[in-house]
């Protein structure tokens, strides 16, 4: 058959009109240059006079009590200053949870007593060289008492787990299904998948005295973990400053301090000198948690032309031993299709691994991967094309809420997606399609995330020369933050974008919430964009006032644009010669989102350190989401089971985009740790001792460049302002949804096998 | 990583002198040993450095043969217009080994001696227990997960898979390892486990390969090599087989053939059976995929493993039928 060529086809602005100013533009990002050069300073390059080196010793048996450990031989070696271990550390408090709710104990230590998993942290060296603390952490040595180790939830002695209380019911789903013609009953898994970003985690800590604490590591949160030390060490927040500029990545687990970052800092507290503190590759398998491994029982009930009559979702996730992380496995299940009789049920299954983390779209990744190849299978057994059972149950309301969406443009996507595709030359038989040896699968899939909102803060500065700053503490972990802020400063105050530079990545700087979830872009050009906007009006006021100026007495009818401030009709005057003449070197604003009230400073800061200040929608009229589809074609081998993407389109609707080209690399991004997901990545446990044998990037498989096909990725965005200040949508997590779910239903296309648990690897396809 | 004495080799001869020490490993492109000391596996005292060594690096294909110096890089070789219009099993290996930025820095030599991926040989923090990597310990992965680990040529003592590519090519194609001292042809030169897993190969200490030679023939300029794996770039053979063939005149009957595999064995390793089944055969794709089920002749899964043993007489199957055109 002739497969059909991929029609070029970009996606754009999104509201359809060329931008007027510089915000929706595809400029390219400003931290750029700096980065090829080398000359962008990440966290463990900075230098400081007097640097330690400490290494972490890590627990090698899954499950036990510590009886002994004897430090004497690693203190004896070459240039170790310090060994600690959980006898002898300095006690920490304990931190609060992300809402800012004071945990039961009062004492916190990084160092293991009890482990509760493989790769805990049961000790640390400290060192005049990294070499040396490497060569020392050898040498303590750790007896312990074993224990029994659950290493993962398909031992059976894991059990089914403890329920969590996300149980979401509406209607009679038992009866539904009891009724229901046709029915679909499945199970699905994902592994464990961890978060690998190309900078590994690491931190410097350096106490300035011995109340002030800086902390360079790199950081989703600046203010996150700056109230997290400030808790540690009972220090008043504005006493530790984290600086991180720039971030190699975080996916979602650089959001918090962890334990080693504890480590260091006490390292450093109690040694009085700056010490550093880089986790190997190996050793970040186990030093923070990715996403757990998850089981979801699915039953759908519907008529015979497809309309959904109930859904029936149970699913489950690994959790730690002695901590509970919950991956929200009915977030999507629950928004996704119209049904009207619905129940969905989770729970937390112990086993010994480190407590699991965020990880890009934590639960509405795996929660997708169910439903949409459930809905794949159910478009099999009813014979209908995948595309039309989703377009007969598309909701025109938020199902659980009721609430009208905000926008929701999936018929939109799926149109576009599927005609730049060519999906309607589809043979929709399983294996009726192939080149030589190699079968060829058509496959589709719908993504989502949720719109969620914080406020933020931001300054503008606007210096003599006309020159714009924009400061915040929010951070750019390569996704764009400080190109699009420039781009709102610049388009609020009228001035060129090239005049705009952005300072973020400070705690000292004005506060932002985590960059997580998909919300900083949004609420970070609505705080740049509030700001800006007071800045112009100031400057405007000051044109119109000041004795010196130029302008003064004029009708208050004063334009800025292109950086000169100007009558309607006039030649106006350069912002530098307004500055000048007036004598001003700097113009300040700050400004934020917080809702309008009087609040004390603990409760303003509250917004910033903890995730209380997060509306997830309840407040919210309308129901906020972005919406995506991804049409994929495999090749699969006949003989080996190889598996190849050959050709992705997504279209994707995430409101307006601020800048389209970042937007696109966000979007492409995700579909390549989509692909990831779907054919490679798997933390392989050892089920004796629930030790991770896949701990580094050889055999932890991440897509190599030659694993990539063509991406083609259509905006079908329109600016959402019931969503956000300036209409944008969540972008950063959104495209990674759906991607493997769209693989698997275009492998099941392929080769006839559905595979329901991921990886999908050659042997199951043999 | 433990502090150790580096020194810079001269000559062959000073090479092979202080190589003679115990604790003494050898330096070339570093890509196994730095990785290895990284991960606590290797605990060299002293490292030699080859790298300068004079006249070790330089590859030469003639009517009657190729030599290929023991300090060439695989991208050098892999990039030589003669060994790629003469032994394309060896250029298509090389090229399909590692990624572009160890290509670059380690060498033909070193390639042939890299150690196995096994996770638990690896890890001697987690798994005490490994013969291969200190004798009579006990074997790790025996009970533990073994997708990676060989289904032929293993003993009780040791699972773990011979990883390159390169020399599964220079088995099918009977090159000749030199070293300093002798010269070794290839099947001689790998060992089986056995009882003692850490010997992999016949090398003595202060014994240095200084170059391999292949013989021309035939079959070398039509040979190929196919690597089967799950990702598309830098991951070791799920299982991977090297085919030289010659067809006699007729273009039809195979006249000679030899066949090696990677990715399932504790060695490079040849299938002779699959050759005698074939020799004098017609090529059709019937009677090659009869012939390659006698690949995995002997083979045993160890449960993760088991599907290797199906796998390989597909892949050997497809190598030869590419090999002769067949697509």
């Amino acid at each position: 058959m002739t497969l059909i060529e991929p029609r070029v086809k970009h996606g754009d602005a999104s509201d359809g009109t060329t931008p007027s100013g510089p915000l929706g533009r595809e400029i390219v990002r400003t931290d750029g240059p700096l980065k090829v050069q080398g000359a962008a300073t990440y966290a463990l390059e900075h230098q400081l006079e007097g640097l330690l080196h400490c290494v972490i010793v890590q627990s090698t048996v899954g499950a036990g009590r510590i009886v002994a450990v004897d430090r004497s031989a690693a203190e004896a070696s070459p240039g170790v200053r310090l060994v600690l271990d959980a006898g002898y550390s300095l006690m920490l408090r304990s931190q609060p949870d992300f809402f800012g709710n004071k945990p039961e104990g009062d004492d916190y230590t990084p160092f293991a007593t009890d482990i509760h998993h493989n790769g805990e942290i049961v000790a640390a060296v400290v060192a005049d060289t990294l070499e040396q603390a490497q060569a020392a952490a050898q040498r303590v040595r750790v007896e312990v008492e074993f224990g029994p180790v659950i290493a993962t939830h398909d031992d059976p002695r894991a059990g089914h787990g403890n329920p969590v209380p996300l149980d979401k019911d509406w209607g009679d789903p038992d009866g539904a299904l009891a009724e229901a013609p046709v029915v679909l009953k499945a199970t699905y898994e994902t592994p464990r998948e961890y978060n690998v970003p190309i900078e590994p985690h690491g931190l410097i800590a350096h106490w300035e005295a011995d109340d002030r604490l800086t902390i360079y590591e790199p950081s989703q949160w600046v203010d996150g973990m700056a109230n997290h030390y400030a808790t540690w060490f009972g220090l008043p927040f504005e006493n530790v400053r984290v600086v991180s500029p720039f971030v190699g990545g975080g996916f979602g687990s650089k959001g918090q301090a962890l334990p080693h970052s504890a480590v260091a800092a006490i390292a450093a507290r109690m040694l009085r000198r700056p010490v550093k503190l880089a986790v190997s590759r190996p050793q970040t398998f186990t030093a923070y948690g990715g996403r757990p491994a998850t089981r979801q029982r699915l039953k759908l009930g519907a008529t015979e032309e497809g309309q959904l009559l109930a859904i029936d979702h149970d699913g489950s996730n690994e959790t730690a031993a002695n901590a509970a992380f919950i991956e929200t496995l009915g977030i999507v299940t629950s928004m996704m299709y119209a049904v009207p009789n619905f129940r969905s049920r989770q729970r937390i299954v112990p086993v010994n691994t480190v407590t699991p983390g965020a990880f890009r779209a934590p639960g509405k990744n795996p929660s997708a991967f169910a439903l949409e190849c459930a809905m794949d299978e159910l478009a099999v057994e009813l014979g209908l094309d995948p595309v039309e059972l989703r377009l007969r149950n598309e909701p025109d309301v938020d199902p659980e809420t009721g609430k009208p969406w905000s926008s929701r443009r999936l018929r939109e996507a799926y149109a576009a997606g599927a005609d730049a595709f060519g999906w309607t030359q589809r043979n929709p038989v399983p294996r009726s399609m192939r080149e030589g040896r190699q079968l060829i699968g058509w496959g589709m899939a719908c993504g989502t995330h949720p719109v969620y909102s914080s406020p933020g803060e931001a300054m503008v500065r606007i210096l003599a020369d006309g020159s714009v700053e924009v400061l915040s503490s929010a951070i750019d972990m390569g996704t764009g933050t400080y190109t699009i802020l420039a781009q709102t400063a610049a388009d609020a105050l009228g001035v060129p974008v090239e005049q705009v530079t952005t300072k973020l990545g400070d705690s000292r700087l004005p506060r932002a919430p985590v960059a997580g979830g998909s919300q900083l872009a949004n609420l970070m050009t609505a705080a740049v964009h509030t700001t800006a906007l007071a800045a112009r009006e100031e400057l405007i006021a000051l044109g119109l006032t000041d004795p010196n100026s130029p302008l003064r007495d004029r009708a208050n009818t004063l334009i800025i644009a292109d950086g000169r401030i100007a009558p309607p009709s006039g030649e106006g005057i350069s912002i530098a010669e307004l500055m000048a003449a007036i004598g001003r070197d700097v113009l300040e604003v700050t400004r934020d989102t917080l809702p309008r009230k009087e609040r004390s400073s603990a409760e303003r800061l509250k917004f910033f350190t903890t995730l209380g200040g997060m509306e997830r929608g309840t407040s919210i009229p309308k129901s906020r989401h972005s919406f995506c589809t991804h049409f994929v074609e495999v090749r699969v081998d006949e003989d080996f089971g190889t598996i190849r993407v050959s050709r992705v389109v997504s279209a994707l609707d995430a409101g307006r985009l601020y800048n389209p080209k970042l937007a696109d690399s966000q979007f492409k991004g995700g579909i390549v740790m989509g692909i990831g997901m779907a054919l490679l990545e798997e933390g392989i446990t050892d089920p004796r001792n629930g030790r991770i044998l896949s701990a580094n990037l050889a055999d932890y498989r991440i897509p190599t460049n030659a694993d990539i096909p063509h991406i083609e990725t259509i905006s079908v965005g329109i600016p959402d302002y019931d969503a956000t200040l300036l209409g944008g949508k969540a972008v950063g997590e959104l495209a990674i949804v759906g991607v493997a779910p769209a693989i698997a239903n275009a492998v099941f296309h392929a080769t006839g096998k559905r595979i329901r648990r991921l990886p999908i690897t050659l042997e199951s396809l043999m | 990583m433990m502090n150790f004495d580096y020194s810079r080799a001269t000559s062959l001869e000073e090479a092979a002198t202080l190589a003679r020490h115990p604790g003494a490993m050898l330096l070339a492109g570093g890509t196994t040993l730095l990785d290895l000391a990284k991960c606590e596996v290797a605990r060299p005292e002293r490292v030699i450095d080859l790298t300068r060594l004079p006249g070790l690096n330089t590859i030469t294909v003639g009517e009657s043969g190729a030599t290929i110096g023991a300090l060439a890089t695989m991208s050098r070789v892999a990039d030589d217009h003669g060994i790629q219009r003469r032994y394309p099993a060896i250029a298509e290996s090389l090229l399909l080994a590692a990624s572009a930025q160890l290509r670059n820095m380690a060498t033909i030599g070193g390639n042939l001696l890299q150690r196995t991926r096994c996770p638990y040989f690896r890890d001697p923090a987690g798994y005490p227990a490994c013969n291969k990597r200190d004798p009579g310990t006990g074997c790790s992965a025996i009970g533990g997960i073994t997708r990676d680990h060989a289904v032929l040529g293993t003993s009780d003592h040791c699972i773990a898979v011979y990883p390159g590519d390169l020399a599964v090519a220079l088995s099918a194609l009977g090159a000749t390892i030199q070293t300093n001292l002798r010269a070794i042809e290839i099947e001689a030169f790998f060992l089986m486990p056995g009882a003692t897993p850490e010997r992999e190969t016949v090398l003595e200490r202060g014994e240095i390969i200084t170059a391999i030679a292949v013989p021309a023939t035939p079959l070398a300029a039509n040979s190929t090599y196919l690597k089967v794996r799950d990702r598309q770039s830098y991951e070791f053979a799920a299982a991977s087989a090297a085919v030289g063939l010659e067809l006699d005149s007729d273009g039809v009957t195979i006249r000679d053939i030899r066949v090696a595999l990677g990715g399932i064995a504790t060695k490079p390793w040849r299938a002779i059976a699959v050759e005698d089944a074939l020799r004098g055969r017609r090529l059709d794709e019937g009677t090659v995929r009869e012939a390659s089920r006698t690949a995995v002749d002997g083979a045993k899964s160890h449960g993760g493993n088991a599907y290797k043993i199906e796998l390989a007489p597909c892949v050997v199957a497809r190598a030869i039928l590419k090999a002769g055109g067949i697509q």
